[in-house]
């Protein structure tokens, strides 16, 4: 093409070829922009909508990556616009018609400006219906997700609640593990990071197992929170087996656990107001206290502690020291 | 009927006849509200001793009706009892902040829930164990002592270890003992812990559960 010009002899050939290898190259960057630009924003809308109800401490952000990428976008599309305009500027200083150009550049300017002006509330309407449309689609999403998770909890749970409602410890129990189980979902909160379990899911989890098995309410109170290592598993383990002892001999009474994390230990109190024992004969069916509750814990390099008086319930706790106060 | 009048603020219907068939023979209904706008009228045309308030309402919620009528002024303000099925820490120290006295869940026992009310008449303090967990993990949580802390944003070791005992379930009968205090000193200090949580600067307190930091 260039050479057919040249050929032909036109006398601005060096005129034209910088202009125009400017002009494909500004062109080629604007054009592979606005045509891949599509790829970028697809994987943004996939993953945008966290369907968890309110936005946790786990959620990620993902604004700040998404706005660096939209950056290089508009410095390249920039820079396409400005390499076309040089190679216009070069073209018409060369040709010699820039100060006829310049009438034609305010002409087109002013009805430039005229038709934004005319234009611009329907260009924002669009734009505005755009996002709506966005938003109501996410909406739509997040709103499907959770009438599919009701449909799996809640309305399973009251349908079994009505085939039992003339037991009502079952329907207490059913009532309760449903509550625990909605409220997990709802807070969003993490129940682990990086493959270690957390304290408080891990003791929500133990509580609601005994609850089950034994139809008795368990209470879990959690202050501060921590990553189980083994350590941390294995007070879990033992306050499980406290849980699972207050819920058997504690005479039906509500068993509550109170958990507290600091820098320099973790303490586990499992407790119920049930008939209580006398801690120097430990009846020969609370054998398993010894092993699965005392040895565990100092095996871990932790201890526990049991008060009980006849009537007057019975309290266990669980410390281990954690950090620099382990060793 | 005898005992404190107290009024029901809970938008759900179901709830509300709940608790008032419950309590009807140990307290004086004064009657019921299912909103913000219903309960500040309620308030204001009965005053009510006590007024057991939903923290989740709509149009703004327990939050919204405690400061409305604080802004009504009125010489005989109510007592305000946050009762919630909700665990969202952040909803509950809001309400206390607000200037609520208690908060107990709505799984409360009737006899617990008419002590609770008798309690918060007396001008004391009503910390459920859930609650206690909750102010210890705010204190816990909030950042280091700062050299502008006053008093107010630090829990002395005592109200430590009776907010602990709270939360391990023990009555404040039994804390005294277990202290070798009264239950009159154990009350007091319920109350200061109250009066820290809602006069306390450190505006963290009510948004710290969103960035309670983990201990490794």
């Amino acid at each position: 093409m260039l050479l057919a010009f040249r050929s032909v002899g036109l006398w601005f050939s060096d005129a034209i070829v910088w202009p125009l290898v400017l002009v494909t190259a500004g062109g080629a960057l604007i054009w592979r922009q606005s045509m891949g630009g599509g790829t970028p924003a697809a994987p943004e809308t996939a993953t945008s909508p966290a369907p968890t109800g309110k936005p946790g401490p786990a959620v990620v952000d993902p604004t700040p990556a998404r706005a660096t990428t939209r950056g290089i976008e508009v410095s390249r599309t920039g820079l396409g616009i400005a390499l076309v305009i040089g190679a216009g500027f070069i073209f018409l200083q060369a040709t010699g018609s820039l100060s006829a150009a310049r009438d034609v550049l305010v002409a087109t300017l002013v009805v430039a400006i005229v038709l934004g002006v005319i234009l611009a509330p329907w260009i924002l309407r669009l734009v505005r219906n755009l996002g709506a449309e966005r938003a109501e689609r996410i909406r739509s999403q997040e709103r499907a997700e959770m009438a599919a998770h009701l449909h799996d909890s809640v309305l399973q749970t009251l349908a079994l609640m009505q085939k039992n409602s003339d037991d009502p410890r079952v329907v207490a129990t059913l009532a309760r593990r449903q509550e625990r189980e909605l409220r997990t979902w709802l807070s969003g909160s993490p129940s682990a990071v990086g493959g270690e379990r957390l304290l408080r899911a891990a003791l929500e989890r133990a509580a609601a197992d005994v609850e089950e098995d034994h139809g008795v309410p368990v209470e879990v109170i959690v202050v501060g929170e921590l990553r189980l290592d083994e350590s941390g598993e294995a007070i879990v383990a033992a306050a499980r087996e406290a849980m699972n002892n207050a819920a058997k001999f504690g005479g039906a009474a509500p068993v509550n656990v109170y958990a507290e994390a600091t820098e320099s230990q973790l303490q586990v109190f499992v407790s119920d107001r049930g008939p209580g024992f006398d801690v120097s004969t430990v009846p020969g069916d609370r054998r398993g206290v010894r092993e699965s509750i005392i040895g565990r814990m100092e095996r871990h390099g932790g201890h526990a502690e049991i008060r009980s008086r006849p009537g007057e319930g019975t309290e266990i706790e669980l410390t281990l020291p954690l950090g620099e106060a382990r060793s | 009927m005898s005992g404190p009048r107290v009024a029901i603020v809970d938008d759900h219907a179901l709830f509300r006849a709940g608790v008032r068939s419950e309590l009807a023979s140990l307290v004086d209904i004064a009657g019921e509200a299912a909103g913000v706008e219903e309960a500040v009228a309620l308030i204001a045309a009965e005053s009510p001793d006590v007024v057991l308030l939903d923290v989740h309402m709509p149009d703004g919620g327990g939050v919204e009706v405690i400061r409305r009528v604080a802004a009504a002024g009125g010489d005989a303000p109510p007592k305000f009892l946050a009762l919630s099925v909700s665990d969202a820490a952040e909803d509950v120290i809001a309400v206390i902040r607000a200037g609520a006295r208690g908060y107990v869940t709505k799984t409360i026992s009737t006899p617990e829930l008419a002590d609770a009310i008798r309690r918060v008449d007396d001008g004391d303090a009503v910390f459920s164990p859930r609650l206690a967990g909750f102010v210890l993990d705010a204190f816990a949580g909030a950042p280091p002592p700062r050299a502008e802390d006053t008093d107010l944003d630090q829990l002395t070791a005592r109200e430590r270890e009776v907010l602990q005992l709270i939360a391990r379930g023990y009555m404040y009968k039994e804390i005294a003992l277990r202290l070798g205090i009264s239950p009159k000193t154990v009350e007091a200090h319920v109350s200061a812990v109250l009066r820290k949580l809602q006069l306390s600067s450190r505006h963290e307190l009510t948004r710290w559960a969103a960035e309670r930091r983990l201990v490794d």
